[in-house]
């Protein structure tokens, strides 16, 4: 699992003194832009205008690039993204940050559903609300979402945070292992093996950090921790009811 | 599963039970009965590997038509008749071009051993075909000894990465197994070691599940663009194939298609697993021979046929159910099952740890356990030490080369100068099922059960 501070401490070169690329989806394809940030460099700087929805964007970055989305995007937006940063000044749909395994993306909208599924590492930060199956089988991914997100949300989790600030809604957690997910507001119903946790003061720093690192002032003493009741790690006739 | 419940003889010796005038019934018989008492005395059903036991249509029950006076033989060890196939050429820029059209089916590394696994690369590497990851992750063993790799993208992603998409050969989109389609697995915990858990992001030794549907998409056009990101990431260099479980074969080729894969992979009932219901394996999907048509119509209807490549597995044994495959309209079979037993599973010679475990070579399917003596189904490192991956992988070359040559020498008696020319009008059927599902005539007739 990649951890908050390895995030916050990844290293590359700085900038360059050129002005960040732009690419226009309007006149450009998708592909012209995914194949750029394939070749890009550490610390290049690139701005997507007129996005339009078009899905695939920004895929598959694996350098210490920034990119700056103005609009809102398709699907798998930042999907596989590694080491760089891309922030959406807009909306997301489905399978944002998919399966991310390190580096950052910022929505500053709202996130359809399936946010950060899969996501080994990284942080993901939903300014708004995301849909269902937010961090749907997680693996080591932070999300931080401002808002609400739905139902079914860090469904079979496996590792990684999940910050809510707003409400979850029913079957949060269900079969979750090793996540921890963090709710601010209401839950509308917990997932099979997924139960509230107290919250220690390493989860209280645990929390601050990520809540920071979003560019967020919530207090962490007002949130909730759940996590798996550990029930379900081996199957048995007795808890077939669960299933 | 042991022994006693795959229909081992009685406690009577048979003389006996035909003495005292024993009938046994075909609705309970002696395999049903054991099944009934070990449910009734566990409260748990049968989880095993392998791939369905039940008799059901197979390619036993085709036959080739040999040229005489109408067809045109060609000589057997003396003309040519090539294997080689192109897999992936529809979008892809970097297509695989694999040397016979025998390829190694997805096996995890993690159901097997990670000796099992550099064993099928360094095999399948020395007949130039290509081998297949599974639901676990890329292995540097299985990535260093296979010269043509194909990465799995599952469901449950477990181990997925970029930079093994990127290494990968092709992409095998998978949305079902012929064992299980429509349903996940589970990989108990006595198979979850450090390495395995530390692949899949799980603690050591739970049971692991892994998820019946992609946890990111939910239909065919959502599917088309999930393999747009995978193109995109990969710069359209890399094949992307699609894998079915054989149930409804026609539309799910048809929607893969239009989802825009390559290839297209689909997999009958009788395709292996590494362990999950028994109910499951033998009562859901339909069999390899009914599917394979169905398949071809949809690729046939869309124009496609051969353009977009089919591949086959579920059962495939032998050379002539490779060349039958083919004629049915497959560009390339995968083998699982059959290229364990050419590693060395239920190999004879650990008869007495497979008795031990109430069991016998040629039975043993209880993979879940992690205790298959021959090293291949298991993380015990003692156990898995006993396969040499050198010595694995000259069997399994020897085994493919087998299985090509066997093909060609059909195909050769077929009248082929290349395995992709055979044709259905090359087989008959034996039996009216057989007929019916192939699509052939029954032999001896021009009849065709169904057929307009």
């Amino acid at each position: 699992m990649v951890t908050l501070i390895e995030t916050q401490t990844q290293d590359y070169p700085a900038a360059t003194d050129e002005l960040p690329a732009l690419v226009d989806l309007a006149d450009s394809p998708v592909r012209d832009l995914n194949q750029a940030l394939h070749e890009a460099l550490d610390g290049q700087s690139w701005t997507v205008e007129n996005p339009g929805g078009k899905h695939s964007l920004a895929v598959g970055i694996d350098a210490g690039v920034s990119v700056t989305i103005n609009g809102h995007a398709g699907y798998y937006a930042a999907g596989m993204h590694q080491k760089g940063e891309v922030t959406i000044n807009g909306n997301a749909g489905v399978g944002l940050a998919e399966n991310i395994m390190s580096g950052k993306v910022h929505v500053k909208g709202d996130a359809s559903q399936s946010a950060a599924a899969t996501g080994h590492g990284g942080l993901v930060v939903i300014d708004g609300n995301a849909g269902a199956r937010c961090g749907i089988s997680m693996k080591g991914v932070d999300i931080v979402v401002g808002g609400n997100i739905g139902h079914m949300s860090a469904f079979m989790a496996q590792a990684g945070r999940l910050v809510v600030c707003g409400d979850a809604g029913d079957a949060l957690g269900d079969s979750i292992y090793e996540a921890r997910i963090y709710v601010k507001g209401t839950v509308a119903s917990l997932g099979a093996d997924c139960i509230e946790k107290p919250m220690k003061a390493e989860h209280l720093e645990e929390l601050a950090g990520l809540l920071a690192a979003a560019g967020r002032t919530d207090d962490p003493a007002d949130f909730k921790r759940y996590g798996s009741a550990r029930n379900l790690y081996h199957f048995s006739v007795h808890n077939s009811t669960s299933y | 599963m042991t022994i006693t419940s795959l229909g081992a003889p009685s406690a009577l010796p048979a003389r006996q039970v035909e003495e005292l005038g024993l009938r046994e019934s075909a609705t309970f018989d002696r395999a049903t009965i054991a099944d009934i008492q070990r449910a009734a005395a566990t409260g748990v059903y049968d989880i095993r590997g392998w791939g369905a036991k039940r008799k059901v249509p197979h390619f036993d029950d085709l036959l080739f038509l040999g040229a005489s006076m109408s067809r045109y033989p060609l000589e057997g060890y003396r003309e040519k008749c090539d294997t080689d196939v192109v897999l992936g050429d529809r979008y892809a820029s970097k297509p695989l071009h694999l040397q016979t059209p025998v390829t190694i089916a997805g096996m995890s590394f993690g159901a097997l051993s990670a000796n099992a696994k550099e064993a099928l690369g360094r095999g399948a590497s020395e007949v130039g075909t290509s081998t297949t990851t599974g639901d676990g992750g890329m292995t540097p063993e299985e990535r260093g000894q296979s010269k043509h790799l194909v990465y799995q993208y599952l469901p449950s992603r477990y181990g997925m990465n970029p930079d093994d998409l990127r290494k990968a050969d092709a992409i095998e989109v998978v949305l079902g197994q012929g064992a299980k389609p429509g349903g996940g697995g589970m990989l108990l915990g006595q198979k979850i070691t450090e390495r395995v858990a530390g692949m899949r992001t799980l603690p050591v030794g739970i049971d692991q599940r892994s998820a019946s549907r992609h946890p990111d998409w939910t239909g065919p056009d959502d599917l088309e663009i999930k393999i747009g990101e995978l193109r995109e990431i990969t710069d359209w260099k890399t094949p992307i194939y699609v894998k079915i479980g054989a149930s409804r074969p026609y539309y799910d080729t048809a929607l893969a298609v239009k989802a825009g894969a390559d290839v297209v992979v689909v997999d009958g009932m009788q395709g292996g697993t590494a362990a999950t219901q028994q109910v499951f394996i033998e009562n859901v999907g339909i069999p390899t021979l009914a599917a394979i048509p169905q398949a071809v119509q949809a690729l046939q209807e869309l124009g496609l046929h051969r353009k977009v490549q089919l591949i086959v597995s579920g059962g495939i044994r032998t050379g002539a159910d490779v060349a039958k495959a083919m004629a049915l309209g497959a560009d390339a079979v995968a083998i699982g099952t059959a290229a364990l037993i050419a590693l060395g599973d239920n190999d004879p010679r650990y008869a007495a740890e497979y008795a031990a475990m109430g069991s016998a070579a040629g039975f043993y399917d209880d993979f879940q356990a992690g205790r298959d003596p021959a090293g291949i189904t298991t993380q015990d490192p003692e156990l898995s030490s006993r396969l040499d991956p050198i010595e694995g992988g000259r069997r399994l070359a020897n085994y493919l080369r087998v299985l090509t040559m066997e093909a060609q020498t059909i195909a050769r008696a077929c009248g082929k100068s290349h395995l992709r020319n055979l044709e259905p009008e090359d087989l008959v059927a034996l039996t009216i099922e057989a007929s019916a599902m192939a699509r052939v005539p029954l032999a001896g007739t021009s009849w065709i059960p169904g057929a307009k």
